[in-house]
């Protein structure tokens, strides 16, 4: 876990951003290659991976569902590629309303927006189960808690993915 | 005079900022005090004069009208492009292109063929000149300014440049950032900024996170090739047809009265800063055009381009996930942004009336001034943590794209991928790195092939090679790779796709190398001058004091003598016989010197009560 070790942390699920962001400038000013200018070519090859270390840590863990990965990555749990069954009659009938917009047809609208705002709800529901269950398993490292954080991710992708496409259906013909 | 140095403690030599614009360049230092311009502004002009030696600067814009088939100009739209990518420009500007027998653009500049770093080092070289003239020191390290939003190999071109030049580069900074920290240095100290820099070719919008000293970007966008030029292309247009019908004469392929008619168009558009209405006024072959154009006529004739602006804003605030009301204030840089039309769609979009109280002409360069101090070690307080403006990716199977690096991450960022082998005994795989959003490798723009060479025999997939791509502090792609098995590093072979290699850009330097003895010579002489000044004065001084009468005759005319061996060399080119002469007269001075020496000191014994 390289990157929670370079920003000086224990592997937790659940990090304060403030806390995050103040190492990461603290580490910055310590590291960054400006400050090396006049150095060694050795030490100029340090700063210059420590800093690029920093950075693409502190990139992965603000966000929570990125540090999420991270960690699941690291314990080798790839993520499912089959969409979560109980979704599938939704997204069968949300991608019929998705067809008739892109056809023109504006009848479909009152049911995408209906879609948006369940999918927006739905979301921040998942993200309100997820912090629940970065805390859990930040208590005793529990690797079911992992399995099931997974199943989790995999919904938020998939969900996330429909919103991605029922707002862009939405402000295209908007805009027009 | 025999002089007592003082030592100052391990003099470090001054890194300089540089703002490498489109239309105009300025170099700037950190002072103490802050950061200053130093000289004035050098047009991003290069030309032959009649004894076919290159210049650059004020006189090679003169030469923009007298000699227009032998100048250069707005070159930087060239750097690190390719001939196919500049078709468009071609019909806009009237670059001369060379045959070239490689991928790189040659331009042709009077008897000489150059390729853009190799102009642009012209204008650097100026740079240099310049302010070595006004720091009276050798300088040969810099910060040089780019647009945010230029790629990989934009950014290596300017590099180039600054070797081709003599300069070692130090570091690329955006031109946003720097204008940034222009600002930030007396302003707030928490906030979130937005910097709109609209110049002669570029357009660039950045959003940064001020926190203590911290200048953190959160998201930059932009276009390359928006700028104030395209406004100046659209009012030739205006102008071409108003002749073409009052005339009935073509002006358009007269490269003359092209830049006599773009001086006149420039000229208008700038009066229109500050008045309701301006005069496009132009004389050519006897003949008189005049127009008068009105703000009203000419907002509508430049709102598609003011527009096309405002994207790139609204892509940059998605993408620092901030909404309009997070933006505590907005700064305005580039020459562009004086125009009122651009002030005010600005001020619409983010709600706030935008800063401008430093100079949009000087701002970059001083900003460039801050970076150098910070590298220098003089500014401690501060520090730029800037993103990479474009997705770094690879090909893979059928021509899709696989991202490694996303647009937007904070640089220096790395990514680290497993290649394999797809055949048996395949001996070496080739990987194809390209920047850019598009999902195919088509839309993107190719970055280079690094070839990934000697592999040892193996079956197909046995192979691990891990390859490392770094994008370092100034937003160039280095790769390493190494073989994961053994851990030792592998040869990787770079072919750039548009620019130069290693190689040529030595091959430049050295073809450079003459000039720069040339001009190391130049100083010497000057810096030999400026020492006979010194101590030409000291001896005057010294000449009425009471020590000079004690001297013996013989003392008195060898000092005379050498006083005027020294007068008689003083415009003489060889430093090194003016230094012999100066080495003669303080050897002559030298009883004088320590007589007054030693008559300071009893002066000062007896002033003191013991």
């Amino acid at each position: 876990m390289h990157y929670y070790k370079a920003l000086g942390l224990e592997t937790k699920l659940t990090l304060d951003a403030g806390d995050l962001q103040k190492r990461f400038y603290a580490l910055s000013r310590q590291w960054h290659p400006d400050k090396f200018t006049r150095a060694s070519l050795d030490q100029q090859q340090k700063a210059l991976e420590t800093t690029a270390l920093l950075n693409d840590a502190f990139r992965t863990l603000r966000d929570p569902v990125a540090r999420a990965e991270y960690v699941l990555d690291a314990h080798k749990i790839a993520p499912s590629k089959t969409p979560p069954p109980e979704l599938l009659e939704e997204v069968f009938e949300l991608n019929m309303a998705l067809e008739e917009m892109r056809g023109g047809d504006e009848s479909a609208r009152p049911q995408l927006e209906l879609a948006r705002k369940n999918f927006t709800h739905m979301l921040s529901e998942i993200d309100h189960g997820l912090s629940v269950m970065f805390g859990r398993y930040d208590q005793g490292h529990d690797e079911s808690l992992l399995l099931a954080i997974r199943g989790v991710l995999d919904r938020r992708r998939y969900v996330s993915n429909l919103l991605r496409d029922v707002n862009k259906e939405l402000d295209v013909h908007v805009s027009n | 005079m025999s002089t007592f140095q003082i030592d100052f403690g391990g003099f470090q030599e001054k890194i300089i900022g540089i703002d490498l614009g489109t239309t105009n360049s300025l170099v700037a230092v950190m002072d103490l005090t802050g950061p200053r311009i130093l000289s004035g502004i050098v047009p991003s002009v290069v030309s032959v004069n009649e004894d076919g030696e290159v210049i650059a600067g004020k006189d090679a814009l003169a030469a923009l009208t007298t000699r227009p088939d032998q100048t250069i100009y707005s070159v930087k739209r060239l750097m690190g492009r390719g001939l196919a990518d500049i078709q468009h420009e071609l019909k806009l500007f009237p670059f001369r292109l060379a045959d070239s027998n490689d991928s790189m653009l040659r331009l042709q500049l009077g008897g000489k063929t150059m390729t853009p770093p190799e102009v642009s080092a012209h204008i650097l070289r100026k740079l240099k000149h310049d302010a070595e003239e006004a720091l009276e020191e050798t300088v040969s390290q810099a910060v040089i300014t780019v647009p945010a939003y230029f790629n990989d190999a934009q950014r290596q071109a300017t590099k180039d440049a600054g070797r081709i030049a003599g300069l070692e580069v130090l570091r690329l900074v955006n031109e946003p950032t720097a204008a940034a920290l222009a600002y930030g240095l007396d302003k707030r100290k928490e906030g979130v900024i937005a910097v709109y820099d609209f110049g002669g070719g570029t357009f660039d919008i950045s959003i940064l996170r001020l926190q203590e000293g911290i200048f953190e970007v959160l998201a930059t966008n932009g276009d390359t090739h928006l700028g104030g030029d395209d406004i100046d292309n659209l009012l030739l247009a205006v102008a071409f047809e108003d002749i073409q019908s009052e005339w009935r004469e073509n002006v358009s392929n007269k490269s003359d009265a092209v830049q006599l008619l773009r001086r006149a168009v420039i000229d208008a558009k700038e009066k229109l800063s500050f008045v309701p209405s301006a005069v496009i006024n132009f004389s050519y072959g006897g003949k008189h055009y005049r127009r008068e154009i009105t703000i009203d006529v000419f907002n509508r004739l430049i709102q598609p381009i003011v527009e096309r602006t405002l994207a790139p804003c609204r892509a940059c605030l998605a993408d620092a996930k901030m909404k309009v009301e997070d933006i505590d204030e907005v700064v305005l840089v580039g020459g562009s942004t004086r125009i009122p039309l651009v002030r005010s769609e600005v001020e619409k979009l983010f709600r706030a009336r935008p800063h401008t109280e430093l100079n949009p002409d000087e701002v970059v360069a001083l900003g460039a001034a801050v970076q150098a101090g910070i590298l220098s070690g003089d500014v401690k307080d501060q520090l730029l943590l800037d993103v990479t403006p474009l997705s770094l990716g690879i090909e893979t199977m059928g021509g899709l794209v696989s991202k490694l690096i996303h647009r937007n991450s904070t640089i220096p960022a790395s990514a680290t991928e497993q290649f394999t082998t797809a055949v048996e005994g395949q001996r070496n795989v080739l990987i194809h790195v390209v920047q850019g959003e598009r999902e195919l490798v088509k839309d993107c723009r190719s970055l280079a092939r690094f070839d990934l060479k000697d592999l040892p025999p193996m079956p197909a997939g046995m192979a691990r090679i891990e390859v490392r791509f770094l994008i370092d502090a100034n937003g160039i792609l280095n790769v390493t790779a190494r073989d994961a098995r053994t851990g030792t590093e592998h040869s990787v072979e770079v072919k750039p796709s548009y620019g130069l290699n290693d190689q040529q850009v030595e091959a430049m330097i050295l073809e450079s190398f003459d000039k720069a003895q040339e001009d190391f010579a130049e100083r010497q002489v000057r810096e030999a001058r400026v020492e006979t000044d010194a101590i030409m004065a000291a001896t005057e001084k010294a000449r009425r004091d009471d020590a000079y009468f004690a001297l013996s005759l013989k003392e008195k005319d060898a000092i005379d003598d050498a006083v005027k061996d020294l007068l008689a060399v003083y415009h003489d080119s060889d430093h090194l016989l003016i230094r012999e002469k100066i080495d003669a007269l303080n050897a002559a001075t030298q009883t004088l010197a320590e007589n007054m020496m030693n008559t300071a000191v009893r002066g000062a014994l007896k002033g003191t009560k013991i």
